[in-house]
């Protein structure tokens, strides 16, 4: 297989993304989820261009406004505009669900497919890792971090990488175990395949689908997590947006304007419904299995 | 209806059914004709996928969803089943035609005691509690239950297969119906239950004056129980009439290969068991003519057309071109 | 049964001492005096020096550790170094706050919910049915704290239906249960869809199951088919996810506390940690990871219980 071998193979007409797409495009709540979901990242990524204000500019004779064509979402407790905050903070928001579940996946893989295809006391040992690690209510777990180590953004990505790290790894060592024993495995073994080999020619495909599902349905988690330890003041320092930091102005002023709280949870609610919406009908599509009767 | 003592209970007159499935109209039913005197315990036999659980579901106004509205008329007491409204179906089952299922270890709610399970049914009845438990202990001890009174108390897990088959007849007695539908109710028990049970059945529709429509694929246990039977092939009735007749002058060949591929009727010297070849023709698409012509050994031209039902004796019926030629 | 269930205990515990181990020793790593923090940069090195001794921290970690473990399992979490009164006590007495508002959280959530899968599975296709499939992949997984925060705002601040801040008075239930409503429904809005889904389809399952259709054979009413034959069944796997449930909500609470301003185990930890309260941060910690994890060891145990009559009924 040449390089783009695997690319040429997936954009194919009867490829998996194209099939896929066939599918998605009947499913409106899934096309609304995509819709969703590309829109965030659009204004993620041209955040800059879309305002004209700057995120922290300080404006004191336009306290609490608002909406209005100035400021589209009004402005917080020190003139700051609150469309540019969200804008911004958006940035933040896709920053760590980014960097957290790419390195959360990338760890839970490897532990999974240790705990999965390794000896048996290796899974005992993991598995009750992951479970003591599940056993925190997450947010008091990261309370009690932060409170060791101080607030700052990469405190907080490390807390979701190990809070997520056993969601990822379960799947992967449920998935392994499953194929290990398949017989096609059993013959590449037979055949003298390397471990390695069968780890990364035929698990990791088998499980691709399942964990791009769980990635976009554990977007929302992520997002949620960081606004509210940045809610609780134990993420972003000010004066940094992030969607959490604009619910806290705004629940400091929520006697004298409703709008900073009323615009800054939008966005929490937008992705939540656009990646879910999009996750939930890319199970549909891509792993039958999962799916109890509709 | 007790000063019309020769009339039949159930009459089911050219009924077809069919179901709407995604390879399109599955006839499961067509133009079945069956008739149940009062008193009488009337037979159904054939292989799984016959039509027999439709033609059940049918009478008790309890089809699937995806069936289409039937043809024909199920006459029950002289009125006509498929007519009536679901509050007055809801009426008549459980209390003029009752039911007894084949697998007695699932078709008891798990989760209540015998005793609720056994006075619910008695819902309509204005009595107290405690008259509703004298009806169901008295009703258990006629069909054999040791200590009822404590089985009341009782989960359908904590007893036996032969115990809840048995629940399950005093349940579906207790109302004193005039119709039972017994559907295959012996088949999950083993050998010795099964004849105590059915025994217990007779006994049981005689004291009460019942009619009894028998589905199995048992020969065995309808030669026993019945007095007469219908033999049912992919959705029609192909033969019909007492049981003396058909089973010691079968006229259809199916009818004769299923007798002799019973297990009962096999000597021991034969050296090959005896199979009816081919399948179940499919439902979506049926093939022209008899329906059995592709299984049958003695299939001629004419079965290119369908057979008619031919009356061969006083209420004898059989659906085939060469009924009356000696075999 | 005894052994599986000493089993899974036996695992509980160790998972608890192996969490509480882990955020223990994180405690003892951190760069900085935790008796400067407390006492202050101003402290004399002797006040410093008695203060280290009292919490045993001029001791080895392993025998701090082993202490502390002792100590716990004795059910003595330390002392608050501010109050000098005993953590249990602090914590024990902000634990019924934060219980009653997750109890009513799930009872609010289960009185709705339930009837509405009940209703969506029998009506399958209905408005109310898309609605309610919606509305639980959409509520289900939208921050509790968002929530809270638009309810605080719509309903105390705005409409100014119900109070906004405090637990009400003690002794004075009905404005106890006032103060109650709006964290309850923040913290259990988004379960009611959930339990609904759940619901809906352990019922659709049993609605196929034979014993379903010996009740309508019978002629039961299809409210008693559904109510009394089908929902006793039907809710049991519902029970399991709630105790899992349970665990979760404890997430969700702290965050209604603090934007209620209500007393509790969240705002408990919350303002112990703003303080750097350290025992008290591990005492509320060390709670609040026993009640969630004896949750998930309750609803193993009921699934325990509950499979073989299930397993033996269906005749496999």
């Amino acid at each position: 297989m040449t390089r783009f071998g695997i690319l040429e193979a997936l954009l194919r007409p009867d490829g998996l993304v194209v099939t896929t797409w066939r599918k998605l495009r009947r499913d409106p709540l899934g096309l609304l989820g995509l819709a969703i979901v590309l829109g965030i990242g659009f204004v993620t990524v041209f955040a800059p261009w879309l305002t004209s204000y700057d995120p922290n500019e300080v404006d004191v004779y336009a306290r609490l406004l608002p909406p209005s064509a100035d400021h589209l979402l009004g402005t917080d407790q020190l003139g700051r505009d609150t469309y540019t905050r969200l804008l911004y903070g958006g940035r933040v928001a896709m920053k760590v669900s980014i960097v957290a579940i790419s390195i959360a996946m990338a760890i839970g893989i490897a532990l999974g497919m240790l705990a999965g295809y390794g000896p048996r006391w290796l899974d005992r040992l993991l598995i009750t890792g992951f479970d003591t690690i599940r056993s925190f209510p997450t947010i008091m777990f990261a309370m009690a971090i932060v409170a060791l180590v101080g607030p700052s953004l990469n405190t907080v990505i490390g807390i979701i990488i190990i809070a997520s790290i056993p969601v990822y790894a379960r799947v992967v060592r449920t998935q392994t175990m499953a194929l290990r024993e398949r017989d096609f495995i059993v013959a590449e073994r037979a055949m003298g395949a390397s471990t390695r080999r069968i780890l990364f020619r035929h698990v990791m495909p088998n499980i691709a689908a399942p964990l791009f599902i769980l990635a976009s349905m554990d977007v929302p988690v992520v997002v949620g997590m960081e606004a509210g330890l940045s809610f609780l003041g134990l993420g972003v320092s000010p004066p940094t947006a992030s969607w959490g930091s604009i619910l806290n102005d705004g629940y400091s002023y929520i006697r004298n304007s409703p709008w900073p709280i009323i615009a800054g949870g939008i966005p929490l609610i937008l992705v939540t419904l656009g990646f879910t919406f999009f996750g939930e009908s890319l199970r549909d599509i891509l792993d039958p299995k999962l799916r109890r009767e509709g | 209806m007790s000063d019309l003592p020769d009339t039949n209970v159930l009459e089911v007159d050219n009924l077809s059914v069919s179901y709407s499935t995604e390879g399109g109209e599955l006839k499961a039913l067509r133009d079945v004709s069956l008739d149940v005197p009062r008193g009488d315990i009337v037979g159904i036999v054939g292989e799984s996928g016959c039509g027999k659980s439709t033609l059940i579901s049918a009478i008790i106004g309890l089809l699937a969803p995806n069936a289409r509205p039937a043809s024909g008329a199920i006459r029950f007491r002289g009125e006509d089943l498929l007519g009536v409204n679901d509050d007055k179906m809801r009426a008549l089952r459980g209390d003029e035609i009752a039911m007894v299922f084949q697998d007695p270890m699932t078709s008891l709610n798990p989760v209540l005691t015998i005793g609720r399970q056994m006075r619910d049914i008695q819902y309509r009845l204005p009595d107290s509690k405690a008259e509703k438990n004298a009806r169901s202990i008295r009703m258990l001890q006629r069909v054999g239950i040791p200590d009822p009174e404590s089985r009341l108390h009782d989960h359908p897990h904590q007893l036996s297969g032969g115990m809840k088959q048995r629940v399950a007849i005093a349940m579906a007695l207790m109302m004193k119906p005039a119709l039972l539908i017994a559907d295959e109710p012996t088949t999950a028990l083993d050998a010795t239950l099964e004849v105590q049970i059915i025994h217990q059945l007779k006994r049981l529709q005689e004291d009460i004056g019942c009619s009894i429509l028998f589905i199995s694929h048992h020969l065995g246990v309808i030669a026993e129980l019945c007095d007469r039977v219908a033999v049912m092939y992919a959705g029609e009735v192909v033969e019909s009439g007492t049981v003396r007749e058909i089973f010691h002058a079968p006229e259809h060949p199916y009818t004769r290969m299923l007798l002799a591929c019973d297990p009962g009727a096999i000597s021991e010297r034969t050296r090959v068991l005896p199979i009816i070849r081919g399948f179940l023709p499919d439902l979506v698409d049926l093939p022209r003519g008899c329906v059995f012509r592709d299984r049958c050994d003695s299939a001629i031209e004419a079965c290119s057309d369908k057979p008619p039902l031919q009356v061969r004796g006083a209420d004898r019926l059989v659906a085939c071109h060469r009924a009356g030629e000696t075999p | 049964m005894l052994r599986f269930i000493t089993r899974r205990g036996a695992l509980s515990v160790l998972i608890v001492v192996l969490a509480v181990s882990l955020l223990f020793g994180m405690i003892h790593m951190l760069p900085g005096d935790p008796a400067s923090v407390i006492l202050g940069p101003r402290a004399t090195p002797a006040l410093r020096a008695e203060l280290n001794e009292r919490m045993g921290l001029d001791r080895p970690f392993i025998v701090q550790l082993g202490r502390f473990l002792g100590n716990v399992a004795t059910g003595d979490l330390g002392e608050d170094p501010f109050s000098r009164r005993k953590v249990a006590d602090i914590v024990l007495e902000q634990l019924p706050f934060t219980l009653t508002l997750v109890f009513a959280a799930i009872a609010g959530a289960t009185l709705l919910g339930v009837p509405l899968g009940c209703y969506s599975a029998i009506r399958r296709g209905s408005w109310l049915d898309r609605l309610a499939a919606l509305l639980s992949v959409a509520f289900i997984a939208v921050p509790s704290f968002v929530v809270a925060l638009y309810a605080l705002m719509f309903f105390s601040v705005q409409l100014r239906w119900f109070p906004a801040i405090g637990a009400g008075d003690s002794g004075d239930l009905a404005d106890q249960a006032r103060h109650l409503v709006l964290p309850a429904i923040a913290l259990g809005l988004g379960w009611i869809g959930y339990i609904a889904r759940l619901v809906r389809a352990s019922m659709l399952e049993v609605l196929e199951e034979n014993h379903v259709r010996t009740a309508r054979a019978f002629g039961l009413p299809e409210r008693v088919i559904i109510g009394r034959y089908a929902l006793r069944i039907a809710i049991l796997p519902t029970v399991t996810i709630l105790g899992l449930g349970i665990g979760t909500m404890l997430s969700g609470a702290l965050f209604a506390e603090i934007v209620f301003s209500r007393p509790g185990i969240g705002k408990l930890l919350y303002e112990s940690v703003m303080t750097r309260n350290y025992p008290v941060v591990m005492g509320s910690v060390l709670v609040t990871t026993v009640f969630f994890v004896a949750c998930t060891l309750a609803s193993d145990i009921v699934n325990a219980l509950l499979d073989p009559r299930l397993r033996e009924s269906e005749g496999r």
